[in-house]
């Protein structure tokens, strides 16, 4: 048996004390690791839903909520832009491509997007990646709704359901569409993004469920049937749209065009760049995330100082274990390494143990976080710089194990040879 | 030869006025039984931890082996004290999370000499103990599970495993009643003979000193003690 040995057997008398402490030690890793892992994440999450977008242009307002309500359904709307400034910025040399946006109804508290069949051909999420079907195809007829791969699992839907959609974005809605019902034509395949967590009908059908409306609520007695409403729908141009998705001919384009949106005499729009509008949300954002990273670092260090009182608190009833080392040829400077082992190794063992307990955390919430934030949280393996940080951990256990070390050696010299109880 | 030869020695704890232990000479012989008389506070653990080279006399020399301890570098000392002494207290001697047999095998983790002497160290732990009247089923327990006066005796196993040239023995049968004293102190004696070993055997019951090969009061030798 070699002295690391005789350290685990040591620290496996003490297991209970010791299994506290690794366990203070592991919860207060693993809180530190999920506030570093979710912070990447969610910005790793929120970047992978616009990839493909150049710019998206709203009614004026700030970029943060423009980009927040338009691609990831957060908050609402505060207005609209004009059916022909869609028109005119469709028709723009450097646009490749106008996707518009109206938002504005439910389904079981899942958002209704009204939007052009293009928009499956033009969205791109990840790392560029286009939009798949994994069951149907895109909606054809005017009152066929494709669902987010999350809202038909959540709501056990498969292709040819009817379904109804409610007026406002509210849970619960007093107002229903019930008069002209959807045919499910299409399920998209999953994305990790907010697209799974919505539904997409026809600009035209957008304007159809709201015919014989105003002001939000349906005019006494006008419920169009199916028959009528697909009458109607021939002649149908929307007034307006919620926002529009841009994609340019070139990049170097987007600044000017921009500026151009954002100088629009006919009407007050706002451009945002997506990546630009993230930065600004990282900006608002990063004083919590701050405040959350040194209150997990709070943690951490009562977590060693609670190691440090363990050892120190064992140290005096083990004055007779490292007599008795001594006595039979130990000397002082193995004896103090033999503490700060023990001491690296409890921290090690926190460390592991917090990490997979972070992970483990992280995999349960994975899907919560889905499904509410539309945020795909990869369980990833984690960063380069959270490395630095867990070892920089470590060796702070090593210093915290110094201590009672450093005690011992001294008491060691002055104790002789005699064992003091 | 002596195998310990202390001329003209005078030890101070650190930071004390009054020095403990005053000797003019002590010594003893290879394979010698030394029973040295000392009540509590007549300088012992300190000739103990000095012999141990656990601390330094202020003067004189102290020489172990042909070795003189006092010119040694602390690790040197520690090295020589797990190469060539074995060690006994008064009780806990054994910790107490350890199993008998890894209990006796501790000084040849210590020390490449002893465990080269010991040969196959395991074997050599269970001789001792089967020698010490402990029986196999007792070797894989817990130290902590014994009777104070199997424990003594594991202790003495553990003294002398890999045959150390001098076994220091603290008050090691104060402990126990006085029929197990003097089966302690034949196994200890039969042992320390098989090894070769020497033994100083520190205790103030003078009963025991007819058993030994020489006795000395350590007030007597101790010019400290004489003159308080």
């Amino acid at each position: 048996m070699t002295l690391p040995s005789l350290a685990i057997r040591s620290l496996l008398n003490r297991r209970f004390a010791i299994g506290l402490t690794v366990l203070t030690i592991a919860l207060s890793i693993a809180l530190l690791v999920l506030v570093e892992q979710l912070r990447s994440e969610v910005r790793e999450g929120f970047y992978r839903s616009v990839s493909g977008t150049d710019l998206i242009v709203g009614a004026r307002t700030s970029p943060v909520q423009l980009l927040l309500y338009s691609v990831f359904g957060l908050g609402e709307p505060t207005n609209n832009v004009s059916w022909e400034t869609f028109n005119a910025l469709a028709g723009t040399d450097e646009v490749a491509w106008a996707v518009p946006i109206s938002l504005g109804d439910a389904h079981e508290g899942y958002r209704v997007v009204g939007t052009q069949a293009q928009f499956f051909d033009h969205y791109r999420y990840a790392d560029r990646q286009p939009l798949a079907f994994a069951q149907g195809e895109r909606f054809n007829d005017l009152f066929d709704v494709v669902l987010g791969h999350q809202v038909a699992r959540n709501l056990g839907y498969t292709l040819d359901d009817q379904i109804v959609l409610a007026h406002g974005t509210a849970n619960v809605s007093l107002q229903q569409h019930d008069n002209l019902p959807f045919r499910i034509s299409g399920i998209l395949a999953p994305t990790g993004t907010p697209i799974d967590q919505q539904l997409y009908i026809s600009l035209t059908a957008h304007e159809a469920i709201h015919l014989g409306w105003q002001n939000g609520m349906p005019r006494p007695g006008a419920n169009p049937t199916d028959v009528q409403a697909r009458a109607l729908a021939e002649r149908l141009t929307p007034d307006s749209v919620t926002a529009i998705l841009l994609g340019l001919t070139s990049r170097a384009a987007v600044f000017g065009l921009q500026r151009r949106v954002n100088e629009y005499r006919q009407e007050a729009l706002s451009a945002v760049l997506p990546g630009i509008a993230l930065q600004q949300l990282w900006r608002i954002t990063g004083l919590a995330e701050q405040i959350l990273r040194v209150v997990a670092g709070l943690v951490v260090l009562s977590g060693l100082l609670g190691m440090l009182t363990v050892l120190l608190t064992t140290l005096n009833e083990r004055r007779r274990e490292m007599a008795i080392l001594r006595a039979n040829g130990a000397r002082p400077v193995q004896i103090a390494a033999l503490l700060i082992f023990e001491a690296g190794l409890l921290a090690a063992a926190g460390i592991l143990l917090g990490l997979i307990l972070a992970l483990g955390v992280q995999a349960i919430a994975a899907p919560w976080l889905l499904s509410t934030v539309g945020v795909n949280l990869a369980v990833g393996w984690p960063s380069a710089l959270l490395w630095k940080i867990l070892a920089g951990i470590w060796l702070a256990g090593l210093v915290v194990g110094a201590v009672p070390a450093l005690m011992a050696y001294r008491r060691t010299l002055a104790d002789g040879m005699q064992v003091r109880m | 030869m002596a195998l310990l030869d202390i001329q003209q020695l005078e030890f101070t704890w650190p930071g004390q006025s009054q020095p403990v232990l005053v000797i003019d000479e002590f010594r003893i012989g290879l394979g010698e039984r030394l029973f040295l008389r000392g009540p509590s506070g007549s300088g012992k653990s300190s000739l103990l931890a000095l012999i141990g080279g656990l601390v330094q006399p202020q003067q004189g020399s102290l020489t172990c082996l042909g070795s003189e301890l006092t010119a040694l570098s602390g690790p040197k000392r520690d090295r020589f004290r797990a190469d060539h002494l074995g060690v006994i207290f008064q009780q806990f001697n054994l910790l107490p999370w350890l199993d008998l047999r890894s209990n006796v095998m501790l000084p040849c983790r210590f020390s490449r000499r002893r465990a080269q002497r010991a040969g196959d160290v395991n074997r050599a732990a269970e001789d001792l103990l089967q020698a010490m009247d402990l029986a196999p089923e007792l070797w894989s327990r817990r130290a902590d599970q014994l009777s104070v006066g199997q424990q003594q005796r594991v202790a003495a196993a553990r003294a002398l495993i890999g045959q150390p040239e001098l076994v220091l023995a603290d008050e090691p049968t104060s402990a126990l009643d006085s029929d197990r004293r003097d089966d302690f102190l034949q196994l200890l004696f039969a042992q320390c003979r098989e090894a070769g070993s020497a033994l100083l055997f520190v205790s103030h019951d003078r009963d025991l000193a007819p058993h030994f090969d020489r006795q000395l009061d350590l007030a007597t030798i101790n010019r400290v003690g004489a003159s308080a």
